[in-house]
């Protein structure tokens, strides 16, 4: 693909921490998600208890990305607690499952909590309909997720975990994004935590890959 | 001090002392036992325990201490004043065991022949009964669910099922209902303990507002430890919830269906009732350790000490059901209980393997009312090792992560990676080890550490019927040990598969099974060399040196 105007400042490579939480549904394949990000395999799990905590580090063109990956529990008991490890993140992920509607709207209700919570600079926000092998069994048409996506600018993908579909690219995609805010940020001091100079985002593509 | 009394052979015991004596009622008074004081047994810790001390089933039935206000003080097993079926059982059952001595019957048979020859059922009993059969003839028809040997149903007071072991709560709805009509009945006194007796079954009924839990068993168990089984449930369900937030919750709306809080947790509760029908750990209210050499578990305890935070109250090292180290907060003493039910949550959820967990948890035991946050997390993919740190601060994850990372690289570099590796390949040992060719499994309890071992359990005990078999023979004595109207220091039971021993003093338990060839004098001396070897070893089968930070 083409060179972007991502060049990066020479001698300089900083690494930014990124907090970035599973949100969704239980048994929507949160864990799978991240354990096909992290580990690139799929198992099956069990529901996960209180939260699970993963770390990745992205090493980009510009700058090394410690992706921080919270994996929240899905089940109501758990609810009450989300909110401890929602806070302070930087980018969010919706998972629902495209084979069940009704966690459609559950993420919904996240985005909700979510927007109550965060300025819309403040947080990256994604809708991921999982478990697209399951095309038989759709519920949600890609339509219908995409729709709401942009009519609430959020980033969105269709992934499985099972057959590892775009989900290295739905976390890439926020990678790029949060990198992209960041030299937003930064752009009117140049005292920031670097130099970079970042152009125009790729994200919205739901398809680059560095 | 433990080693003087180790010279001094105090725990001998004089000959023939094992027999419990037809209608000794002096036994239940506290009278100085042969042998040692508590606090110098094997297993006892040299610088206190690491556990809240309990007494077999009392602590159970007491109050606790967020929760005291609802309890009702009268709280006790049975219905007070009147002779209830369940202290004319515990009678009968004494009256049983002094004629078990040398008799080669079936438990099973002795049981089944003591209810049909000796138990008249109360008229109102009777009623009560005929409540349930006729409608579990209606209403559940699959053979293989009334096969189950034991079903445990919970519901709440307004008679809303909550948790059910077999099968669907809605297809056992009318079930349920048929629960609700017999809690009626038992309605009086809240937080109480009730059984009926019908014919093969018992049906025991623990109360703990807002919650009932029912069990059906056909099993040997007597109802305390019946109970016993229900109360771990009820806390399982409190360690997920908090009692506060369940009082609130049934406070708030009275006909609250709780299984939406508690979906997705019915494996937990499933898997608990699994461990309690298997690992002895449940019945003696104690821990079990991962046989360890002292140094190398003193270099982890010391490890674990050292990766400290100021928000933790207990790091805990545990294999299997094993526990391998446990450091706490100084003054603040973990309930076995509360173990037990970490130890059941991290066995039942392989989530645990991946990644590091963080998860609100209560202790009920230690406190019922809030949550602490525990890091849960294996040391190595493929070590069995788990690592619980219990922290009072939500919001301190990433240091009691890298408390984790800290502890690793003590570890590390105090070389004892390699043995701990080591010793998790043989996590149990064999009863051969002991040396004493009549003995086949033995359960030994240190009283004031908390800790009890056991060899691993072998041949004739192969399949799980005959290992649950043994696991019952141990209920049934234990619960002939702990009879809280008429406990008994010594039992001498003679099987045609087996005989066994029990002996319970002030200081520990001793439950030994061996060939049913052996002789009482047999097993008597065999007591004795077991007693030395356990002393022997005491240093790498417990934890001596337990530390605090
Ligand atoms: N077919 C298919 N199954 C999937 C996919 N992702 C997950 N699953 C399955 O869905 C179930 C739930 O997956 P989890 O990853 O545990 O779901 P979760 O969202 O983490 O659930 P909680 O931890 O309870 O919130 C498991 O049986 C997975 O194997 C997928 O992409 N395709
Ligand atoms: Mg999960």
């Amino acid at each position: 693909y083409m060179q972007g105007p991502l060049t990066p400042s020479p001698g300089i490579h900083p690494t930014y921490p990124y907090k970035v939480v599973l949100l969704g549904s239980t048994s929507v394949g949160k864990s799978s998600l991240a354990y096909r990000y992290v580990r690139n395999d799929f198992k099956e799990s069990l529901p996960t208890v209180g939260c699970s905590f993963f770390t990745q580090t992205l090493h980009m063109e510009v700058a090394t990305v410690k992706l921080e990956i919270w994996d929240t529990a899905g089940q109501e008991k758990y609810h009450s607690v989300c909110h401890l490890y929602y806070r302070g993140a930087h980018a969010a992920l919706l998972v629902y499952d495209i084979t069940n509607k009704e966690t459609l709207n559950r993420a919904k209700l996240w985005l909700r909590d979510l927007e109550k919570e965060f300025l819309p600079d403040e947080i990256v926000i994604a809708l991921v309909g999982n478990k697209v092998d399951l095309a038989a069994e759709r519920e949600v048409t890609t339509e219908e997720g995409e729709e709401f996506a942009r009519t609430r600018g959020l980033l969105f993908m269709e992934t499985s975990a099972k057959s590892n579909h775009q989900v290295n690219d739905i976390f890439m995609a926020i990678a790029q994004e949060l990198l992209q805010r960041e030299q937003k940020a930064r752009a009117p001091s140049p005292h920031g935590r670097s130099a970079v100079s970042l152009g125009e985002s790729r994200v919205r593509t739901g398809c680059c890959q560095p | 001090m433990a080693a003087d009394v180790h010279k001094k052979k105090g725990w001998e015991v004089p000959n023939g002392s094992l027999t419990p004596g037809d209608g000794q009622h002096t036994e239940r008074s506290e009278s100085p036992t042969p042998g040692l004081a508590q606090g110098t047994e094997p297993g006892a810790g040299q610088e206190g325990a690491m556990f809240v001390h309990t007494r077999s089933y009392e602590d159970l039935t007491s109050p606790e201490d967020g929760a005291a206000v609802a309890r009702s003080p009268e709280e006790r097993c049975g219905e007070p004043g009147e002779p209830t079926t369940m202290e004319q059982i515990s009678k009968d059952f004494s009256e049983l065991s002094t004629q078990l001595t040398g008799m080669a019957l079936d438990l099973e048979e002795e049981m089944r022949q003591s209810k049909e020859g000796k138990l008249e059922p109360s008229p109102q009993t009777t009623r009560r009964d005929s409540v349930l059969s006729g409608k579990e003839e209606e209403d559940v028809t699959m053979d293989a669910w009334r096969m189950h040997r034991k079903h445990v149903f919970v519901l709440s007071e307004a008679g809303k099922p909550v948790y059910s072991r077999y099968g669907s709560e809605e297809a056992l709805s009318s079930t349920m209902g048929v629960m609700m009509a017999l809690v009626s009945f038992l309605e009086a006194e809240k937080n109480a303990i009730r059984s009926i007796h019908a014919d093969g079954y018992k049906v025991v009924f623990v109360r703990r507002s807002p919650l009932v839990l029912v069990a059906v068993a056909r099993t040997r168990q007597s109802e305390q430890e019946i109970a016993h089984e229900l109360l771990y449930i009820y806390y399982q369900i409190l360690s997920l919830l908090t009692w506060t937030q369940l009082n609130h919750i049934f406070q708030q709306k009275q006909n609250y269906d709780l299984r939406r809080l508690l979906a997705g947790s019915e494996r937990i509760t499933d898997n608990l009732l699994d461990l309690m029908a298997h690992d002895p750990s449940f019945l003696m209210g104690a821990v079990r350790c991962l046989p360890l050499a002292a140094s190398v578990r003193d270099a982890v305890s010391s490890s674990l000490q050292q990766a400290k935070a100021k928000s933790l109250v207990f790091s805990i090292l545990l294999s299997g059901n094993q526990l391998v180290s446990l450091v706490r907060k100084k003054d603040q003493f973990l309930h076995p209980i509360d173990l037990h039910l970490l130890f059941n949550l991290i066995s039942s959820s392989s989530s645990f393997r991946e990644g590091e967990a963080w998860t609100p948890i209560c202790l009920p035991k230690f406190n019922s009312s809030g949550f602490f946050h525990a890091h849960i997390s294996y040391l190595e993919q493929e070590m069995d090792l788990c690592l619980l740190l219990v922290s009072t601060d939500r919001e301190d994850f990433f240091t009691v992560s890298d408390c984790k990372r800290r502890f690793q690289e003590r570890l590390r570099r105090r070389g004892v990676h390699h043995a701990l590796q080591e010793a998790l390949r043989t996590p149990f040992y064999s009863v051969a080890q002991v040396g004493i060719p009549d003995l086949r499994h033995f359960i030994y309890k240190s009283k004031s550490s908390g800790l009890f071992t056991s060899p691993e359990i072998e041949a004739p005990y192969v399949r799980e019927e005959e290992k649950e078999r043994l696991l019952g023979l141990y209920q049934y004595l234990h619960s002939r040990a702990h009879n809280s109207s008429r406990p008994l220091k010594n039992i001498y039971f003679t099987g045609p598969r087996e005989n066994l021993l029990a002996w319970v003093t002030s200081a520990f338990e001793l439950y030994i099974c061996y060939s049913p060839l052996g002789t009482k004098a047999g097993a008597i001396s065999a007591v004795n060399k077991l007693m030395k070897w356990i002393r022997k070893e005491e240093d790498r089968l417990f934890i001596l040196t337990p530390q605090t930070y």
